[in-house]
């Protein structure tokens, strides 16, 4: 493999993996976040 | 008999070359840097020691069965190292501020862009792939990263890629603000964000580490060792039931290693093969690394500026590396010296603690990227 092509597809690849995982990671977060929060507000409604 | 004798006394001058000399000032340097200015003192001290010790002509120390010939081997050389080195970053980070606002995970991933480019550039002028691979990963500021990833791959260059990341980790302080300036207008420096301390659910804190670790190390499963660690750390932590090993992980482990991978990486250092243009070459393009990572973590949150209608002080974005908290600490100074009511540092620290997981997931995707096209 050529240095430009190995250098180009690491970069795409690697960057663009890199923020996909980050944004899922996020997502993720995000949700759970708002699912214990909800959680606990029922739980607090509860008594 | 007599002479003989007192030959062997002089038997370390006897073979004293140039290049000893050089780098035992080197690490007196470091060792100055370490004591005097209190820059990394815990890991330059040790590095810079060990440079000293490598440098004593016939002492046999990195010779084969070499005392430090032994710590490297059996840390650095199988990784063991870094990964206890993550278990206690892990244990000591709180990714509470991260987690009130998730989507600033993004300026971690941001902060990671040096990484690549500078790989390009490496392999521009002319080093091999692999090589280009350790330089690059200077640029996820990050010691225990840089060197799991060059022991793998070049561990000739270990010394030098060990000694850029950790010093300019520590020169942080130095770098960005001026790029921070220069990349910034007045007035974005002025943006006041506005911070609302958010209740992190303790469940959240203790499902977070878990999260990471699937989703990352399914996609990136090469980075196993170093995400699985850190996260290891961090759930130890906000499990609330492993008081002595959070400790332990906190303390005589990290303390422990922090000591022998100094002075392993220190033992790299010897004159004769440490002192070549490429060793400057590599310093350079580590600088270029990092200049790099806090000039793309500004652009991304000048995006997040524009997209949130101005509420975005584009000066976080350079929180986004794993110099963790100095870089949230450069960031909180900058904009408290254009607006004194600006207090950027929560803000910034989420985009820190980002900058870690980021960080080692960009070393993970390279590690796994790399093991697909057949290197590994």
């Amino acid at each position: 493999m050529k240095n430009l092509e190995f250098g180009l597809t690491l970069t795409v690849l690697g960057m663009g993996g890199t923020m996909i995982i980050l944004f899922l990671i996020g997502l993720v977060v995000d949700m759970l976040n708002k699912i214990l929060q909800r959680v606990g507000k029922k739980a607090e409604a509860r008594g | 008999m007599i002479i003989d004798g007192l030959s062997s006394l002089l038997i370390g001058f006897g073979n004293f070359q140039w290049s000893h000399g050089v780098m035992i000032v080197v690490g007196c340097a470091l060792l100055y840097l370490g004591i005097k200015k209190d820059m990394e003192p815990l890991l330059l001290v040790p590095i810079g020691f060990g440079a000293i010790l490598v440098n004593i002509p016939m002492s046999g120390l990195m010779d084969e069965g070499g005392l430090l010939r032994h710590f490297y081997e059996a840390g650095v050389m199988t990784e063991i190292f870094p990964c206890l080195i993550f278990i206690g970053i892990g244990a000591m980070t709180d990714f509470g501020p991260l987690l009130e606002n998730p989507r600033i995970l993004l300026l971690g991933g941001a902060g990671q862009f040096g990484i690549f480019l500078t790989l390009l550039l490496a392999l521009a002028l002319g080093f091999t792939q692999v090589e280009a691979v350790a330089i690059g990963i200077i640029g996820a500021c990050d010691g225990p990263t840089s060197i799991y990833v060059t022991s793998k791959y070049a561990p000739h260059m270990l010394g030098a890629v060990s000694v850029a990341a950790y010093c300019y980790m520590s020169l942080v302080p130095i770098i960005q603000p001026p790029i921070m300036r220069a990349l910034t207008s007045e007035e974005e420096r002025k943006i006041v964000m506005k911070y609302e301390k958010k209740t992190v659910s303790p469940t959240l804190k203790v499902l977070f580490p878990i999260v990471v670790t699937l989703v990352t190390c399914l996609i990136a499963p090469m980075g196993t060792p170093l995400m699985g660690t850190l996260m290891l750390g961090n759930l130890l932590k906000e499990s609330g039931v492993t008081d002595r090993l959070v400790k332990a992980s906190q303390n005589e482990i990290a303390n422990i290693v922090t000591l022998l991978l100094g002075i392993s990486i220190g033992a790299t250092m010897s004159g004769p093969v440490f002192l070549k243009t490429q060793t400057l070459i590599i310093l350079g393009l580590g600088l270029v690394a990092i200049s790099l990572d806090t000039a793309m973590g500004i652009f991304l949150a000048k995006i997040m500026k524009v997209l949130s209608g101005g509420k975005v002080n584009p000066l976080i974005g350079a929180a986004g590396i794993s110099a963790f908290p100095m870089s949230a600490r450069v960031v909180q100074m900058v904009g408290q010296k254009a607006n004194k009511r600006n207090f950027l540092l929560m803000h910034a620290m989420g985009a820190n603690t980002g900058g870690q997981i980021g960080s080692v997931l960009a070393a993970a995707v390279m590690l796994s990227l790399l093991k697909g096209m057949g290197i590994a």
